[in-house]
Protein backbone atom coordinates (compact mmCIF):
# COMPACT_ATOMS: atom_id res chain seq x y z
CA UNK A 1 0.00 0.00 0.00
CA UNK A 2 1.88 3.48 -0.82
CA UNK A 3 1.46 6.76 0.67
CA UNK A 4 -1.35 7.93 -1.79
CA UNK A 5 -3.80 4.64 -0.83
CA UNK A 6 -3.56 5.01 2.62
CA UNK A 7 -4.03 8.88 2.27
CA UNK A 8 -7.36 7.79 0.40
CA UNK A 9 -8.13 4.91 2.93
CA UNK A 10 -8.10 7.84 5.65
CA UNK A 11 -9.92 10.35 3.67
CA UNK A 12 -12.53 7.14 2.82
CA UNK A 13 -13.93 6.72 6.14
CA UNK A 14 -14.08 8.80 9.50
CA UNK A 15 -14.51 7.21 12.91
CA UNK A 16 -18.13 8.30 12.72
CA UNK A 17 -18.47 6.29 9.41
CA UNK A 18 -17.30 3.22 11.19
CA UNK A 19 -19.07 3.59 14.28
CA UNK A 20 -22.05 4.21 12.54
CA UNK A 21 -21.24 0.95 9.69
CA UNK A 22 -20.84 -1.21 12.88
CA UNK A 23 -23.67 0.26 14.99
CA UNK A 24 -26.10 0.01 12.32
CA UNK A 25 -25.19 -3.69 11.75
CA UNK A 26 -25.30 -4.35 15.27
CA UNK A 27 -28.54 -3.07 15.88
CA UNK A 28 -30.42 -4.72 12.79
CA UNK A 29 -28.39 -8.01 13.51
CA UNK A 30 -29.61 -8.14 17.00
CA UNK A 31 -33.25 -7.14 15.63
CA UNK A 32 -33.23 -10.38 13.68
CA UNK A 33 -31.77 -12.57 16.28
CA UNK A 34 -34.28 -12.09 19.09
CA UNK A 35 -37.07 -11.93 16.38
CA UNK A 36 -35.90 -15.52 14.93
CA UNK A 37 -35.83 -16.51 19.01
CA UNK A 38 -39.36 -15.54 19.68
CA UNK A 39 -40.98 -16.71 16.82
CA UNK A 40 -39.17 -19.81 17.33
CA UNK A 41 -39.33 -19.89 20.87
CA UNK A 42 -42.91 -21.53 21.57
CA UNK A 43 -42.13 -24.09 18.68
CA UNK A 44 -39.17 -25.76 20.18
CA UNK A 45 -40.53 -25.73 23.65
CA UNK A 46 -43.59 -28.00 22.28
CA UNK A 47 -41.16 -30.16 20.63
CA UNK A 48 -39.09 -30.66 23.99
CA UNK A 49 -42.38 -31.60 25.74
CA UNK A 50 -43.64 -33.45 23.01
CA UNK A 51 -40.25 -35.46 22.68
CA UNK A 52 -40.80 -35.83 26.46
CA UNK A 53 -43.80 -37.18 26.42
CA UNK A 54 -43.39 -39.36 23.42
CA UNK A 55 -40.38 -40.82 25.47
CA UNK A 56 -42.40 -41.32 29.11
CA UNK A 57 -44.61 -43.74 26.78
CA UNK A 58 -41.83 -45.34 25.20
CA UNK A 59 -39.28 -46.10 28.30
CA UNK A 60 -43.05 -47.59 30.23
CA UNK A 61 -44.62 -49.99 27.80
CA UNK A 62 -48.05 -49.98 28.47
CA UNK A 63 -48.21 -47.08 29.96
CA UNK A 64 -51.45 -45.09 28.71
CA UNK A 65 -51.38 -41.78 30.87
CA UNK A 66 -49.30 -40.00 33.13
CA UNK A 67 -48.96 -38.17 36.11
CA UNK A 68 -45.60 -35.89 37.27
CA UNK A 69 -44.58 -36.22 40.61
CA UNK A 70 -41.94 -33.60 42.25
CA UNK A 71 -39.50 -34.96 45.36
CA UNK A 72 -38.86 -32.69 47.91
CA UNK A 73 -35.76 -31.85 49.50
CA UNK A 74 -36.71 -34.12 52.49
CA UNK A 75 -37.01 -37.02 49.60
CA UNK A 76 -40.56 -37.07 50.04
CA UNK A 77 -43.32 -37.44 46.85
CA UNK A 78 -45.63 -34.83 45.99
CA UNK A 79 -48.10 -34.35 43.35
CA UNK A 80 -46.47 -31.50 41.21
CA UNK A 81 -49.19 -28.66 40.75
CA UNK A 82 -47.63 -25.96 38.82
CA UNK A 83 -45.15 -25.74 36.47
CA UNK A 84 -41.71 -25.71 38.69
CA UNK A 85 -38.56 -25.46 36.42
CA UNK A 86 -35.51 -26.54 39.51
CA UNK A 87 -37.16 -29.28 40.70
CA UNK A 88 -36.62 -33.23 40.70
CA UNK A 89 -39.16 -34.67 38.34
CA UNK A 90 -40.28 -38.02 38.26
CA UNK A 91 -43.21 -39.20 36.04
CA UNK A 92 -45.77 -42.00 37.00
CA UNK A 93 -47.34 -44.12 34.56
CA UNK A 94 -50.53 -45.79 34.65
CA UNK A 95 -52.37 -48.62 32.22
CA UNK A 96 -56.37 -48.22 31.02
CA UNK A 97 -56.93 -49.73 34.34
CA UNK A 98 -55.05 -47.17 36.21
CA UNK A 99 -52.65 -49.39 37.62
CA UNK A 100 -48.76 -48.68 38.31
CA UNK A 101 -46.73 -49.73 35.00
CA UNK A 102 -43.93 -47.71 36.19
CA UNK A 103 -42.14 -44.53 36.72
CA UNK A 104 -40.07 -42.46 34.08
CA UNK A 105 -36.93 -41.13 35.57
CA UNK A 106 -34.94 -38.04 33.69
CA UNK A 107 -30.98 -38.60 34.51
CA UNK A 108 -27.98 -36.72 32.35
CA UNK A 109 -24.49 -36.64 33.02
CA UNK A 110 -21.00 -35.85 30.92
CA UNK A 111 -20.94 -38.11 27.57
CA UNK A 112 -17.73 -38.57 25.19
CA UNK A 113 -18.53 -35.20 23.40
CA UNK A 114 -21.26 -33.75 25.52
CA UNK A 115 -23.70 -33.66 27.93
CA UNK A 116 -26.30 -36.73 27.47
CA UNK A 117 -29.68 -36.85 28.98
CA UNK A 118 -31.29 -39.92 28.79
CA UNK A 119 -34.79 -40.90 30.62
CA UNK A 120 -35.45 -44.58 31.86
CA UNK A 121 -38.81 -46.55 33.45
CA UNK A 122 -38.38 -48.08 36.58
CA UNK A 123 -40.81 -50.94 37.12
CA UNK A 124 -41.82 -51.35 40.95
CA UNK A 125 -43.52 -54.68 40.04
CA UNK A 126 -40.45 -56.22 38.20
CA UNK A 127 -37.68 -54.28 40.80
CA UNK A 128 -35.83 -53.72 36.80
CA UNK A 129 -35.86 -50.62 34.50
CA UNK A 130 -37.58 -51.29 31.42
CA UNK A 131 -37.33 -49.11 29.41
CA UNK A 132 -34.65 -46.36 27.94
CA UNK A 133 -34.79 -43.48 25.56
CA UNK A 134 -32.16 -40.72 24.89
CA UNK A 135 -33.26 -37.14 25.19
CA UNK A 136 -30.23 -35.10 24.29
CA UNK A 137 -26.57 -36.56 23.22
CA UNK A 138 -23.84 -35.05 21.05
CA UNK A 139 -22.30 -38.76 20.62
CA UNK A 140 -19.95 -39.43 17.59
CA UNK A 141 -22.66 -39.66 14.50
CA UNK A 142 -22.43 -43.48 13.63
CA UNK A 143 -20.80 -44.49 16.54
CA UNK A 144 -21.21 -43.45 19.94
CA UNK A 145 -25.38 -42.27 18.94
CA UNK A 146 -25.80 -46.29 18.27
CA UNK A 147 -26.78 -45.52 22.40
CA UNK A 148 -29.85 -44.55 20.58
CA UNK A 149 -30.94 -46.87 18.26
CA UNK A 150 -28.73 -50.04 18.60
CA UNK A 151 -31.04 -52.74 19.38
CA UNK A 152 -28.83 -55.23 21.14
CA UNK A 153 -28.06 -52.28 23.27
CA UNK A 154 -31.04 -51.08 23.86
CA UNK A 155 -32.55 -54.47 24.79
CA UNK A 156 -29.94 -54.51 27.55
CA UNK A 157 -32.75 -51.92 29.56
CA UNK A 158 -35.57 -54.61 28.51
CA UNK A 159 -34.74 -55.92 32.53
CA UNK A 160 -32.13 -54.16 33.82
CA UNK A 161 -32.21 -55.34 37.59
CA UNK A 162 -32.16 -53.19 40.01
CA UNK A 163 -33.27 -54.17 43.41
CA UNK A 164 -32.55 -52.90 46.52
CA UNK A 165 -30.99 -54.08 49.41
CA UNK A 166 -32.94 -55.18 52.29
CA UNK A 167 -32.84 -51.80 54.45
CA UNK A 168 -33.52 -50.42 50.88
CA UNK A 169 -31.03 -47.89 51.00
CA UNK A 170 -29.21 -48.59 48.11
CA UNK A 171 -29.55 -50.87 45.14
CA UNK A 172 -28.28 -54.41 45.70
CA UNK A 173 -25.74 -54.77 43.07
CA UNK A 174 -24.70 -51.35 41.64
CA UNK A 175 -24.85 -51.08 37.68
CA UNK A 176 -21.77 -52.38 35.80
CA UNK A 177 -20.53 -52.22 32.28
CA UNK A 178 -19.66 -55.45 30.69
CA UNK A 179 -17.42 -56.17 27.83
CA UNK A 180 -19.84 -56.80 24.12
CA UNK A 181 -20.67 -60.83 24.80
CA UNK A 182 -19.71 -60.56 28.87
CA UNK A 183 -22.67 -59.88 30.18
CA UNK A 184 -23.59 -62.70 32.65
CA UNK A 185 -25.69 -60.97 35.15
CA UNK A 186 -29.02 -58.83 34.97
CA UNK A 187 -27.62 -55.92 36.42
CA UNK A 188 -24.99 -55.27 33.71
CA UNK A 189 -24.71 -53.32 30.46
CA UNK A 190 -22.65 -54.86 27.45
CA UNK A 191 -21.35 -52.49 25.76
CA UNK A 192 -21.09 -51.19 22.21
CA UNK A 193 -17.89 -52.22 20.07
CA UNK A 194 -16.37 -49.10 19.36
CA UNK A 195 -18.42 -46.87 21.49
CA UNK A 196 -17.02 -47.97 24.99
CA UNK A 197 -16.79 -44.44 26.16
CA UNK A 198 -20.54 -43.52 25.12
CA UNK A 199 -21.66 -47.07 26.63
CA UNK A 200 -19.91 -46.26 30.05
CA UNK A 201 -21.17 -42.66 30.20
CA UNK A 202 -24.89 -44.12 30.07
CA UNK A 203 -23.53 -47.04 32.68
CA UNK A 204 -22.09 -44.34 34.89
CA UNK A 205 -25.09 -42.11 34.92
CA UNK A 206 -27.81 -44.75 35.41
CA UNK A 207 -25.69 -46.17 37.89
CA UNK A 208 -25.59 -42.58 39.91
CA UNK A 209 -29.35 -41.89 38.96
CA UNK A 210 -30.88 -45.41 40.16
CA UNK A 211 -28.61 -45.10 43.55
CA UNK A 212 -30.54 -41.48 44.01
CA UNK A 213 -34.11 -42.41 42.94
CA UNK A 214 -34.83 -45.46 43.41
CA UNK A 215 -34.60 -45.98 47.16
CA UNK A 216 -36.55 -42.93 47.39
CA UNK A 217 -39.25 -44.41 44.71
CA UNK A 218 -39.42 -47.49 46.55
CA UNK A 219 -39.83 -45.98 50.04
CA UNK A 220 -42.77 -43.75 48.60
CA UNK A 221 -44.26 -46.35 46.29
CA UNK A 222 -47.94 -46.24 48.25
CA UNK A 223 -47.83 -42.70 47.15
CA UNK A 224 -47.76 -43.45 43.54
CA UNK A 225 -50.57 -45.76 43.86
CA UNK A 226 -52.63 -44.41 45.98
CA UNK A 227 -52.85 -41.43 44.07
CA UNK A 228 -53.25 -42.87 40.47
CA UNK A 229 -56.83 -41.67 39.96
CA UNK A 230 -56.11 -38.36 40.05
CA UNK B 1 -11.07 -17.00 -7.51
CA UNK B 2 -11.13 -15.31 -10.65
CA UNK B 3 -14.39 -13.03 -10.98
CA UNK B 4 -14.18 -10.99 -14.05
CA UNK B 5 -15.04 -7.33 -13.05
CA UNK B 6 -15.60 -5.94 -16.54
CA UNK B 7 -19.30 -7.68 -16.61
CA UNK B 8 -20.41 -5.93 -14.14
CA UNK B 9 -24.20 -5.43 -12.98
CA UNK B 10 -25.01 -7.66 -15.49
CA UNK B 11 -27.09 -11.11 -14.46
CA UNK B 12 -26.16 -13.79 -15.97
CA UNK B 13 -26.00 -18.00 -15.10
CA UNK B 14 -22.63 -18.13 -15.18
CA UNK B 15 -22.76 -16.78 -11.58
CA UNK B 16 -25.03 -19.78 -10.30
CA UNK B 17 -23.46 -22.55 -12.73
CA UNK B 18 -19.81 -21.49 -11.52
CA UNK B 19 -20.44 -22.67 -7.93
CA UNK B 20 -21.86 -25.80 -8.86
CA UNK B 21 -18.83 -26.83 -11.02
CA UNK B 22 -16.03 -24.44 -12.14
CA UNK B 23 -15.19 -23.17 -8.86
CA UNK B 24 -16.83 -25.65 -6.85
CA UNK B 25 -16.15 -24.53 -2.76
CA UNK B 26 -14.90 -27.91 -1.81
CA UNK B 27 -13.60 -30.16 -4.89
CA UNK B 28 -12.05 -26.97 -6.74
CA UNK B 29 -11.07 -24.49 -4.13
CA UNK B 30 -10.95 -26.78 -1.50
CA UNK B 31 -12.18 -24.28 1.51
CA UNK B 32 -14.70 -25.20 4.49
CA UNK B 33 -12.76 -28.68 5.31
CA UNK B 34 -14.02 -28.72 8.81
CA UNK B 35 -17.80 -29.25 8.59
CA UNK B 36 -17.17 -31.06 5.10
CA UNK B 37 -15.16 -34.12 6.72
CA UNK B 38 -17.44 -33.71 10.34
CA UNK B 39 -20.73 -33.53 8.98
CA UNK B 40 -20.27 -36.41 5.89
CA UNK B 41 -20.31 -39.04 7.25
CA UNK B 42 -24.17 -39.81 6.58
CA UNK B 43 -26.19 -38.71 3.70
CA UNK B 44 -29.28 -37.32 5.75
CA UNK B 45 -26.34 -35.07 7.87
CA UNK B 46 -24.59 -33.84 4.66
CA UNK B 47 -27.81 -32.62 3.35
CA UNK B 48 -29.10 -31.04 6.09
CA UNK B 49 -25.59 -29.03 6.94
CA UNK B 50 -25.28 -28.18 3.06
CA UNK B 51 -28.76 -26.61 3.10
CA UNK B 52 -28.08 -24.67 6.90
CA UNK B 53 -24.80 -23.85 5.19
CA UNK B 54 -26.70 -22.86 1.57
CA UNK B 55 -29.34 -20.75 3.53
CA UNK B 56 -26.47 -18.45 5.53
CA UNK B 57 -24.56 -18.47 2.32
CA UNK B 58 -27.39 -16.86 0.61
CA UNK B 59 -28.67 -14.28 3.56
CA UNK B 60 -25.19 -12.81 4.49
CA UNK B 61 -24.12 -12.63 1.12
CA UNK B 62 -27.31 -10.30 0.25
CA UNK B 63 -27.29 -8.52 3.19
CA UNK B 64 -23.61 -7.56 2.74
CA UNK B 65 -24.02 -6.50 -0.73
CA UNK B 66 -27.16 -4.35 0.45
CA UNK B 67 -24.84 -2.77 2.33
CA UNK B 68 -21.41 -2.90 0.58
CA UNK B 69 -21.55 0.89 0.62
CA UNK B 70 -22.40 1.92 4.03
CA UNK B 71 -19.76 -0.10 5.17
CA UNK B 72 -16.19 0.93 4.95
CA UNK B 73 -13.09 -1.18 3.89
CA UNK B 74 -11.44 -0.63 8.22
CA UNK B 75 -14.91 -2.31 9.72
CA UNK B 76 -15.60 -4.90 7.01
CA UNK B 77 -14.50 -8.22 8.28
CA UNK B 78 -16.32 -7.45 11.82
CA UNK B 79 -18.95 -5.95 9.80
CA UNK B 80 -19.24 -9.66 7.77
CA UNK B 81 -18.40 -11.67 11.07
CA UNK B 82 -21.74 -10.10 12.93
CA UNK B 83 -23.90 -10.93 9.50
CA UNK B 84 -22.94 -14.34 9.35
CA UNK B 85 -23.23 -15.14 13.37
CA UNK B 86 -27.14 -13.86 13.71
CA UNK B 87 -27.88 -15.80 10.62
CA UNK B 88 -25.93 -18.86 12.16
CA UNK B 89 -28.02 -18.23 14.98
CA UNK B 90 -31.38 -17.90 13.01
CA UNK B 91 -30.82 -21.30 11.31
CA UNK B 92 -30.00 -23.09 14.43
CA UNK B 93 -33.19 -21.90 15.98
CA UNK B 94 -35.27 -22.72 13.01
CA UNK B 95 -33.52 -26.35 12.97
CA UNK B 96 -34.86 -26.66 16.78
CA UNK B 97 -38.16 -26.02 15.44
CA UNK B 98 -38.11 -28.28 12.78
CA UNK B 99 -37.04 -31.39 13.72
CA UNK B 100 -35.46 -31.87 17.66
CA UNK B 101 -34.38 -35.11 15.92
CA UNK B 102 -32.48 -33.44 12.94
CA UNK B 103 -31.14 -31.31 15.71
CA UNK B 104 -29.65 -33.80 18.03
CA UNK B 105 -27.82 -35.52 14.89
CA UNK B 106 -26.26 -31.86 13.69
CA UNK B 107 -25.40 -30.82 17.14
CA UNK B 108 -22.08 -28.96 17.88
CA UNK B 109 -21.22 -28.50 13.65
CA UNK B 110 -24.50 -25.78 13.18
CA UNK B 111 -22.65 -22.79 15.37
CA UNK B 112 -19.64 -23.96 13.40
CA UNK B 113 -21.02 -22.88 10.20
CA UNK B 114 -19.55 -19.44 11.43
CA UNK B 115 -16.01 -19.90 10.76
CA UNK B 116 -17.23 -22.01 7.20
CA UNK B 117 -14.37 -20.06 5.27
CA UNK B 118 -16.57 -20.05 2.04
CA UNK B 119 -19.25 -17.82 3.40
CA UNK B 120 -16.36 -14.92 4.67
CA UNK B 121 -15.23 -15.82 1.32
CA UNK B 122 -17.84 -15.27 -0.54
CA UNK B 123 -18.71 -12.23 1.22
CA UNK B 124 -15.37 -10.74 1.00
CA UNK B 125 -14.28 -11.95 -2.53
CA UNK B 126 -17.82 -11.71 -4.38
CA UNK B 127 -20.76 -9.75 -2.42
CA UNK B 128 -18.63 -6.83 -1.40
CA UNK B 129 -18.08 -6.07 -4.58
CA UNK B 130 -21.05 -6.76 -6.91
CA UNK B 131 -25.17 -5.90 -6.61
CA UNK B 132 -27.79 -7.80 -4.70
CA UNK B 133 -28.98 -9.75 -7.45
CA UNK B 134 -25.24 -11.04 -8.34
CA UNK B 135 -24.34 -12.07 -5.11
CA UNK B 136 -27.36 -14.09 -4.49
CA UNK B 137 -27.05 -16.12 -7.42
CA UNK B 138 -23.06 -16.68 -6.41
CA UNK B 139 -24.50 -17.49 -3.10
CA UNK B 140 -26.77 -20.02 -4.39
CA UNK B 141 -24.36 -21.55 -6.78
CA UNK B 142 -21.75 -21.68 -4.06
CA UNK B 143 -24.43 -23.22 -1.63
CA UNK B 144 -25.40 -25.88 -4.35
CA UNK B 145 -21.81 -26.85 -5.29
CA UNK B 146 -20.98 -27.28 -1.20
CA UNK B 147 -24.42 -28.96 -0.64
CA UNK B 148 -23.58 -31.26 -4.07
CA UNK B 149 -20.30 -31.98 -2.82
CA UNK B 150 -21.30 -32.53 0.62
CA UNK B 151 -23.86 -35.13 -0.43
CA UNK B 152 -21.55 -37.07 -2.79
CA UNK B 153 -19.22 -37.61 0.17
CA UNK B 154 -21.72 -38.47 2.49
CA UNK B 155 -23.48 -41.16 -0.03
CA UNK B 156 -20.35 -42.71 -0.37
CA UNK B 157 -19.18 -42.83 3.09
CA UNK B 158 -22.60 -43.81 4.57
CA UNK B 159 -23.06 -46.56 2.25
CA UNK B 160 -19.85 -48.14 2.45
CA UNK B 161 -19.46 -47.15 6.54
CA UNK B 162 -22.93 -48.22 7.55
CA UNK B 163 -24.59 -50.02 4.75
CA UNK B 164 -27.28 -47.64 4.04
CA UNK B 165 -28.52 -45.05 2.33
CA UNK B 166 -30.52 -41.94 3.86
CA UNK B 167 -30.92 -44.54 6.53
CA UNK B 168 -32.25 -47.16 4.45
CA UNK B 169 -30.77 -50.30 4.95
CA UNK B 170 -28.65 -51.62 1.33
CA UNK B 171 -27.35 -54.40 1.81
CA UNK B 172 -29.20 -56.69 4.01
CA UNK B 173 -27.49 -57.79 7.79
CA UNK B 174 -24.91 -59.91 6.14
CA UNK B 175 -23.12 -56.68 5.40
CA UNK B 176 -19.79 -56.13 7.68
CA UNK B 177 -19.43 -52.02 7.63
CA UNK B 178 -15.95 -50.47 6.85
CA UNK B 179 -16.39 -48.57 10.01
CA UNK B 180 -13.38 -46.84 9.09
CA UNK B 181 -15.64 -44.72 6.70
CA UNK B 182 -17.28 -42.71 9.30
CA UNK B 183 -14.46 -42.17 11.46
CA UNK B 184 -12.06 -39.32 10.37
CA UNK B 185 -9.72 -41.09 8.32
CA UNK B 186 -12.90 -42.64 6.00
CA UNK B 187 -13.79 -38.63 5.63
CA UNK B 188 -10.57 -38.00 4.50
CA UNK B 189 -10.13 -40.80 1.99
CA UNK B 190 -12.88 -40.60 0.25
CA UNK B 191 -12.32 -36.63 0.25
CA UNK B 192 -9.22 -37.55 -1.55
CA UNK B 193 -10.56 -40.11 -3.89
CA UNK B 194 -13.15 -37.50 -5.15
CA UNK B 195 -10.53 -34.81 -5.56
CA UNK B 196 -8.62 -36.91 -7.52
CA UNK B 197 -11.70 -37.88 -9.37
CA UNK B 198 -12.45 -34.00 -10.02
CA UNK B 199 -9.06 -32.70 -10.98
CA UNK B 200 -8.70 -36.29 -13.65
CA UNK B 201 -12.07 -34.64 -15.30
CA UNK B 202 -10.32 -31.40 -15.16
CA UNK B 203 -7.11 -32.61 -16.75
CA UNK B 204 -9.44 -34.38 -19.57
CA UNK B 205 -11.29 -31.65 -19.97
CA UNK B 206 -8.23 -29.45 -21.03
CA UNK B 207 -7.21 -32.51 -23.23
CA UNK B 208 -4.02 -32.91 -21.00
CA UNK B 209 -4.00 -36.46 -20.53
CA UNK B 210 -1.00 -36.17 -18.10
CA UNK B 211 -1.67 -36.32 -14.14
CA UNK B 212 -0.17 -32.57 -12.65
CA UNK B 213 -0.38 -32.50 -9.34
CA UNK B 214 0.75 -29.15 -8.59
CA UNK B 215 -2.57 -28.07 -9.87
CA UNK B 216 -4.39 -27.88 -6.06
CA UNK B 217 -3.58 -26.32 -3.24
CA UNK B 218 -5.14 -28.52 0.00
CA UNK B 219 -5.33 -26.14 2.92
Amino acid sequence: MNEFDLKKLIAQASSWEMIRALGGIGILCSLLIVFAFQVTLPIIEKNKTEYLEKSIFNVLPGATSRVTYKITNDNNVELMQADEPKVRKVYAGYNDQSELVGIAIEAGGQGFQDVIRLLYGYSPEKKAVIGFAVLESKETPGLGDKIEKDPVFLSNFDALDVSLTDDGSAPKNPIEMAKSGNKHNPWQIEAITGATISSRAVTKILKQSTGEFIPIIEKNLAKFKRDETS
Amino acid sequence: MNTTESSVNKLSTDDFIKGLWKENPVFIQVLGMCPVLAVSNTATNALAMGLATTFVLIMSSTLVSAFRKFIPKQVRIASFILIIATFVTIVDYCIQAISLELYKALGAFIALIVVNCIILGRAEAFASKNTIGKSFLDALGMGAGFTFALLTLGAVREIIGVGTFFGVSLFGHHYEPWMVMILPGGGFFSLGAWLLFFNWLKERQKKRPTLQTEGEVIQ
